[in-house]
């Protein structure tokens, strides 16, 4: 999406999450790696989709840890879809979920899966990701 | 065409431009040049205080209170760049989450600016104002006494504030105490809500007061339940109301079309004349003749301005009326 400048990331949870702290610590990460990091809390797929656009982010990432996720993922990415950003934004989930999972979501669409990592892996996932979609757009 | 598109107040396409707006992409100061003229019909309204007073909070139930009235508001929300990593948490929005949607929202980060805004918060306002919004909510950095970079943009300026933020020599001061049109004491549950108004009120009870003048108010909130929006923004709508009666709008504009367009030469005039010699080793040698004492800073930057006056003969300061 974006072609110079920073890269932006919105950081969201889909409605029923309680647990916060994976999502502002990874928050932090991004921030401390230079990137602006816009906070939106609880939300529907179709609402995260919705700030994604306004807020023209190049990542969107999700923090999951009470299940669902294959579900609401699926339809965060048919919201993006019908916007016509699915292509041009890069899509994390990050949190608790089965392993067995993670095949799917990257069939889904998703560019990165952490059950858990370091601040290096998930930096640098966004960085090639996020640079890998502006030479296709 | 994409101008086209945010004339209709397609957020998309005007998202796309604020993107471009930040980044500084060539391609936006010609859209930009093609929208201004639609602008200037939107009310701007910045929000200021320090952080943690609930402007942002505040900012949600005033998106309802004038959608209500059938208005069609948007917002910016400043917060601040890291002066380190360069990186920045973007957190007001998470508070703005009751109003019905489709209230357009865009967080920025001052990317190196002092003052409460960003670099991007003028243009930003033109794209809403040409996507036909009524009412711009700024909310500025949380911030301290001096930040009232905002008053001259805003057209109406909120100062919030909660109880037991201190004592009437505070409300005294000199800065943002002289500069908000309207004083809300937000929290105002909490305890010393009515001391604060008092103060406030004698404040401005000692200030010198033409008849037909508009003199600032206090308004008490609670934002939390939405409690004082209404009145809020009643207060808000009578100031516009005041200010276009007394012909102080008109005023007003110009003075913020002056600062803007002083900004934007400050701005060209640092990019030209820094621009040109950062080519060559040329600014890093004059660097080090300053570090080393061997001139001036100032003698420097004259020295500086000279190169770029010389490249560009200019003519006289006289210019063509525009047609």
């Amino acid at each position: 999406m974006a072609k110079h400048g920073k890269i932006r990331a919105l950081l969201a949870q889909f409605p029923l999450e309680t647990h916060s702290r994976g999502l502002l610590t990874v928050a932090g990460m991004l921030r401390d790696s230079g990137m602006e990091v816009v906070l939106l809390g609880n939300a529907l797929p179709e609402q995260i989709i919705d700030a994604a656009v306004q807020e023209y982010v190049d990542v969107v990432g999700i923090s999951t840890y009470c299940g669902g996720e294959l579900a609401l993922c699926k339809e965060l990415l048919r919201a993006a879809e019908s916007r016509g950003t699915k292509n041009g934004t890069v899509f994390l989930l990050g949190g608790i979920f089965p392993p067995a999972n993670i095949p799917k979501l990257k069939e889904m669409g998703f560019d990165g899966t952490f059950l858990s990592a370091t601040r290096e892996e998930i930096v640098s996932c966004i960085e090639t990701a996020v640079a890998a979609k502006k030479k296709d757009a | 065409m994409e101008i086209q598109k945010i004339l209709q107040g397609d957020i998309q396409a005007a998202a796309t431009l604020i993107r471009e707006i930040e980044d500084e992409a060539p391609a936006a100061v010609e859209a930009m040049k093609e929208l201004y003229p639609f602008t200037g019909k939107a009310y701007v309204v910045g929000v200021t205080g320090a952080p943690g007073a609930g402007k942002s909070t505040l900012i949600d139930t005033l998106i309802a209170a004038f959608q209500a009235r059938e208005m069609k508001v948007s917002v910016i929300a400043i917060d601040p760049t890291s002066p380190f990593t360069g990186g920045a948490i973007l957190g007001d929005r998470v508070r703005m989450y009751r109003h019905g949607g489709d209230v357009f929202i865009r967080s920025m980060a001052t990317r190196g600016w002092s003052g409460g805004l960003s670099k991007a918060t003028l243009s930003t306002i033109h794209v809403m104002d040409a996507m036909g919004k009524d009412i711009i909510l700024v909310e500025t950095v949380g911030s301290g006494q001096m930040d009232i970079d905002i008053t001259r943009i805003a057209d109406t300026t909120l100062l919030v504030l909660t109880p037991g933020l201190g004592d009437e020599i505070q409300m005294l001061k000199a800065g943002i105490m002289e500069a908000a049109d309207i004083f809300v004491v937000n929290k105002a549950d909490e305890r010393g809500a009515e001391v604060t108004r008092m103060e406030l009120e004698s404040m401005l009870a000692m200030r010198p007061c033409q008849p037909g003048q508009y003199q600032p108010v206090v308004v008490l909130t609670e934002a939390i339940s939405g409690k004082g929006a209404e009145e809020l923004a009643e207060a808000i709508l009578r100031h516009r109301e005041c200010l276009a009666a007394s012909g102080e709008l008109d005023r007003h504009r110009r003075e913020s079309a002056r600062e803007e367009l002083f900004r934007a030469v400050e701005n060209l005039v640092r990019l030209y004349c820094c621009g040109e010699i950062e080519q060559g080793s040329y600014l890093e040698e004059l660097v080090e003749d300053v570090a080393r004492r061997k001139i001036s800073p100032h003698a420097a930057a004259l020295e500086v301005v000279a190169r770029f006056r010389g490249q560009d003969k200019a003519e006289p300061m006289k210019r063509n009326k525009a047609k």
